[in-house]
């Protein structure tokens, strides 16, 4: 639980290992099990959790059902769910695990239209588009994946604007840059994004102190996710999945 | 996973009966209830002439979609002929589907309540309401006992419930706007936050259901 007008939300990926976690999207560090994080984060009562299956098998075979449900029976809260998602069939699916959101990528860059069939289906405020950027020499942005392709061609007002229209609830805008880094969000990408749809906006890339999350939400963004913040601890990164709860002192000085 | 067995006072087993009519997800409200140790039921379609002492109508979708699901399971016409013997409790869309309409579509609701769905001012307002919001309690019910400051609920919904009759509301929200948050009227409750989504505050409040 927390008392910032925001979400805080833990972002977990997982690849056939199972739980890791990149940095500028490379270098997958290990993490642990998905179920026995999640258990934890559940028992420390967090506002909600995202889970991207990262792996490269999910975008021939689509979503591992079996481990959604696994670790929907986990969750008290809500749970989006992002990897391999390729249509409304598996969105479907998804939910009937217990999923509350989909979260979609490569799929709806590809077809927009995929939004709007699940939005029309379950309602906007159960589809999340997730994009990801990386911040160029110019100053400006350019989509990005974790394939390492870069979305050339796609302009990204008029990318903002389509997600919108297509019915999504919110978007969870990703900096590449700042990944894993634990030195701030890229407050910048946050504004740009804001200035361009009227839909929640949930930021991610970067947190590594409360002050952060406040920044994202001055900055414009409805709710902050944070990675390496909830899984690590100290300089030298020791796994230790953590969530601020109402005794943390330091917690406190945010308080509302 | 079974807990403990419940039963009423006629002894007969206390379970919730949770409507799978393909408009929800039965299975986290299932569960939790679980976690209760509560013991639960997914129907599909009713049996005639059956009593089901609890029910629990979750809802996730839209309006239009989500009674044409109901009326062709065969728990619309259910659920009016038999509100009176059955505590009712919808979830969401769910509890939207207890009124009598909403602006987000055109069929008619179970009108099972005085009060219609309108929809957030998106112009005004970051629409859907998705995230943590507190409840106040205006009237005594069975759900939420009290006005505890710590006490939030997950909401994530584009539509609220409404009403001229200002007696209907058991529960207020505020989204830029004061909303019906939760209502109690005999035995119809419902609710627009997700208690299966609200861990340990939902935990309470299925609770507080399954024991009626």
């Amino acid at each position: 639980m927390n008392h910032f007008n925001g979400r805080i939300i833990p972002i977990l990926l997982h690849d056939k290992r199972g739980l890791i976690k990149t940095r500028e999207f490379q270098n997958p560090v290990y993490i642990g099990d998905p179920i026995n994080s999640i258990r934890i984060f559940n028992e420390k009562f967090v506002d909600e959790l995202v889970f991207l299956d990262i792996g490269k098998t999910r975008d021939e075979l689509g979503p591992d059902l079996s481990l959604v449900s696994k670790i929907a029976e986990e969750c008290f809260m809500p749970l989006g769910y992002g990897g391999g998602i390729r249509n409304l069939n598996d969105a479907k699916k998804l939910f009937s695990c217990g999923v509350e959101k989909v979260i979609l990528q490569s799929a709806a860059l590809k077809n927009f239209g995929v939004i709007k069939e699940i939005a029309d289906f379950a309602g906007s405020q159960s589809i999340s588009i997730s994009l990801d950027f990386k911040r160029k020499s110019d100053g400006r942005y350019e989509l990005f994946s974790r394939d390492k392709k870069i979305h050339k061609g796609i302009e990204v007002e008029k990318l903002l604007t389509e997600v919108e229209k297509h019915g999504a609830g919110e978007v969870i805008i990703t900096s590449v840059d700042h990944e894993g880094s634990m030195s701030g969000y890229d407050l910048n990408l946050i504004q740009k994004i804001r200035s361009l749809i009227s839909i929640p906006i949930i930021a991610n890339g970067g947190a590594g102190k409360f002050s952060d999350f406040h920044e994202a939400f001055e900055a414009g963004a409805d709710a902050a996710a944070a990675g390496s913040m909830f899984l690590f601890i100290g300089r030298l990164r020791g796994v230790l999945i953590n969530y601020p709860t109402d005794r943390d002192q330091e917690f406190q000085e945010y308080v509302k | 996973m079974l807990g403990p067995h419940r039963q009423d006072w006629t002894g007969n087993l206390q379970i919730i009966t949770i409507i799978d009519a393909g408009i929800g997800n039965p299975s986290s409200i299932s569960n939790m209830l679980n976690y209760l140790g509560v013991d639960v039921e997914l129907v599909k379609s009713p049996l005639s002439g059956k009593r089901y002492s609890h029910l629990v109508l979750p809802g996730i979708g839209s309006f239009d979609s989500g009674i044409k699901k109901l009326n062709d399971s065969g728990w619309s016409q259910f659920i009016v002929e038999n509100f009176a013997s059955s505590k009712i409790l919808g979830i969401c869309l769910g509890m939207q589907l207890l009124t009598s309409g909403s602006e987000e579509g055109t069929e008619s609701g179970l009108s099972l309540v005085p009060a219609y769905c309108k929809k957030f001012d998106s112009t005004r307002l970051r629409t859907p309401h998705i995230g943590w919001n507190r409840v106040e309690v205006l009237k005594k019910n069975h759900l939420v006992h009290e006005s505890d400051n710590s006490q939030k609920f997950y909401f994530s919904h584009s539509y609220y419930v409404h009403s001229e009759n200002a007696e209907i509301s058991a529960l207020k929200s505020t989204y830029g706007e004061e909303f019906v948050a939760g209502f109690e009227i005999g035995n119809i409750m419902g609710v627009q936050f997700h208690p299966e989504k609200s861990h340990k505050f939902g935990m309470k409040l299925l609770n507080n259901f399954s024991q009626l």
